[in-house]
């Protein structure tokens, strides 16, 4: 199993530099003077030449590319204060944003912690509510009450996030006062009532979008599971109706939502751009769509590089996770 | 009609369709002691699996309507409460399903789910439990079976998979065992140690099994008695030396013309019954047979277009549904000579 491991991370590395390559391609493709638009409407050439410069978009592609990969290989040095003095970034060194005047190893290491608790708290709400009224879903199948929850969950996932995000924040927390306006808190800085209590809306609002795909997957893992030979063993060893539903049929309905999960998890850790935005939560959502709107290479680059690394490193973990849930996988 | 240890009287099966009512079983009755075997044969969708799943109560919670009576040792089982049959299913009655692999679970060990049977009735430890287990695979043949009890299924062969299964469904001595179609997955070599493995423990645990199968061949091996099913009903049962040497109705002429036998002459044509089984929803009228058979011209009034015949005995225990006035003299003459040319000279 290691040798699989060691394989499969070296393959997502070889990925990540790819990854890394075409963003820097596409970043220099679009019809946009980066130079011109860094600097300002009134530059003249000159000006717009030296802050080229200063931003080392003067270079070829490949080498500004190179540069950022030794920067993550062995660390590179950056004229940080603008006084001609460089300082050393180290390994791995995601790049220096000018404009934030930061390092992105910096930035990223301030936006990560908000996106993770995020998509923490989202996904333990949307995999509780999600299987549990997945489960109701489908051992009432047919019922009202099966059709009432199907029916909420595609209401709820028809309405795009910023509406919801809104329509919390205005009523939720402004008009009816029910949480406090959210802003975020770390656990050191507020302790975990403090950080939880200012996630929920966020979260929820994040939550109710997956909550719909989860609910109906349950729902159908689990009425399929239901259907098959080994429950009909189950039943006629004598097992009870609660053994025969939560120990067999569950635990073979549960396992394809743990790829679902790890995947989706992983997408949500690099940011969720609507929500953050919504909430002006600054996390990596947010940071990609600042450093969007600026042009700011380094920064891009560096969230782009760190998503794909969540998901990358989310495949490869679930795939191993299979190896333990399910007996009959054998990783090689 | 004396009482034996299991006695179906009148069995109904039902399930409601948007399109009418599926008569899946439609007032089947039979009996079976202790120790003895009944074979049910017939063609899919003839009703064998569904009357027995009604025996186990597994349709209950569902929307099929069961009527009749199913009594064993006295208790009839379709008055019972859904958790008194839960006390009695896999206690009492247990059953082995036709496919091993797909019959247990992949994602828990063979141990794990034998221990869980026993279990569920038996009040012991998990330690005391998987002693037990281990046993019992050694009775099965299962070879080290200390070491094989935390293999997942998927690491068995078929036939050990279909001994774990018998192993799983005789651990609480029960005494009626419903083995539904046992041997159809399993390669022919491997079906034989099967039913060599049944029997053995039949008598041991004295258990009275329902072998329910479409191969006569296993019918005649293990059965005392044989039920011939067709369209949900009876249609032939008795002794099984007596049905398969002089069976009445024709639908068990065709199911014998149509065994293959390897030490027949080439020659000798294997005869298929012609025509599909009939629609459960909308079942012919009369005898359910009669589209398929090919001697109902020689019953008189198109009877049996019109006119379900009754289940009637001809010898002690043999009894046949068919018009036909004389089949004994049919058979002889018509169809005993498909099956083996060598008796027809004879006579």
């Amino acid at each position: 199993m290691w040798a699989y491991a060691v394989r499969r991370i070296a393959i997502g590395a070889v990925l990540l530099l790819a990854l890394s390559l075409v963003t820097f391609v596409l970043f220099f493709a679009a019809p946009v003077d980066q130079a011109k638009f860094a600097c300002g409407k009134i530059c003249n050439n000159e000006q717009i030449a030296t802050t080229a410069k200063a931003l080392g978009y003067d270079k070829p592609v490949y080498e500004q590319w190179g540069n950022f990969v030794k920067g993550i290989a062995v660390g590179r040095d950056f004229d940080m204060t603008g006084a001609g003095q460089t300082e050393h970034c180290a390994a791995p060194c995601l790049g220096y944003s000018k404009l934030n005047a930061k390092t992105v190893n910096e930035l990223i290491g301030e936006a990560a912690p908000i996106s993770i608790s995020l998509a923490v708290v989202a996904v333990v709400m949307w995999l509780v509510f999600g299987v549990l009224l997945g489960i109701a879903s489908a051992v009432t199948k047919g019922s009202i009450i099966d059709r009432g929850i199907v029916g909420f969950t595609l209401v709820a996932y028809a309405f795009p996030s910023f509406f919801i995000g809104v329509f919390m924040l205005k009523f939720v927390a402004i008009k009816w006062g029910l949480v406090p306006y959210p802003a975020y808190w770390s656990i050191e800085e507020g302790g975990v009532g403090q950080w939880l209590g200012n996630l929920l809306l966020p979260a929820f609002t994040l939550a109710l979008l997956f909550l719909a795909s989860y609910v109906r997957m349950t729902r159908a893992f689990v009425l399929e599971s239901l259907g098959e030979d080994y429950i009909r063993t189950a039943k006629a060893k004598g097992l009870p109706r609660r053994k025969v539903l939560f120990k067999h049929g569950l635990r073979a309905a549960l396992t394809p939502l743990v790829t679902m999960t790890g995947l989706d998890f992983a997408s949500l850790l690099g940011g969720a751009i609507i929500t953050e935005s919504v909430f002006a939560y600054p996390g990596l959502g947010l940071l990609t769509v600042q450093a969007s709107n600026a042009w700011d290479l380094p920064t891009i680059i560096g969230v782009v590089v760190v998503a794909g690394a969540f998901v990358i490193v989310a495949n490869i973990v679930v795939d191993i996770a299979y190896a333990f849930i399910d007996p009959r996988v054998r990783l090689a | 009609m004396e009482e034996k240890f299991l006695t179906v009287e009148d069995l109904k099966v039902h399930f409601p369709t948007p399109d009418g009512v599926v008569k899946a079983t439609d007032g089947l009755s039979f009996g079976l002691e202790r120790g003895k075997t009944l074979g049910i044969v017939g063609e899919s969708g003839s009703g064998k699996s569904v009357s027995s799943s009604a025996i186990l109560g597994l349709h209950r919670g569902t929307s099929a309507q069961v009527s009749g009576s199913i009594r064993m040792d006295g208790t009839d089982l379709l008055q019972l409460s859904n958790s008194e049959m839960a006390r009695l299913r896999g206690k009492e009655i247990a059953m082995i399903f036709q496919d091993p692999l797909s019959a247990m679970h992949p994602y828990y060990t063979v141990g794990n789910q034998i221990v869980e049977a026993y279990r569920v009735h038996n009040n012991v430890s998990r330690k005391a439990a998987r002693t037990r287990v281990v046993e019992m695979l050694e009775l099965v043949g299962i070879p080290q079976p200390d070491r094989r009890i935390d293999d997942y299924p998927h690491q068995f062969s078929g036939g050990m998979r279909q001994r774990a299964m018998i192993a799983m469904a005789l651990i609480n001595d029960p005494g009626l065992v419903i083995a539904d179609e046992p041997t159809t997955a399993l390669d022919v070599t491997v079906q034989a140690q099967i039913l060599d493995l049944l029997q053995n423990l039949q008598k041991e645990f004295n258990t009275a099994i329902i072998m329910i199968t479409h191969d006569l061949g296993v019918v005649a091996e293990m059965a005392d008695d044989v039920l011939v099913m067709y369209g949900g009903r009876a249609v032939e049962v008795g002794p099984v030396r007596e049905v398969m040497t002089h069976p009445h109705m024709p639908y068990t002429w065709g199911l014998l013309t149509s065994v293959p036998d390897i030490t027949a002459d080439t020659s000798v044509p294997m005869v298929p019954i012609p025509g599909n089984p009939p629609s459960l929803l909308d079942p012919p009228p009369g005898c359910a047979f009669h589209p398929r058979c090919v001697f109902k011209d020689q019953v008189p009034d198109n009877l049996c277009s019109t006119e379900l015949p009754e289940l009637v005995q001809t010898t002690q225990g043999h009894l046949k549904r068919c018009h036909l006035a004389d089949p004994e003299s049919i058979y002889a003459s018509v169809v005993a000579p498909l099956i083996d040319p060598a008796t027809s000279e004879e006579n």
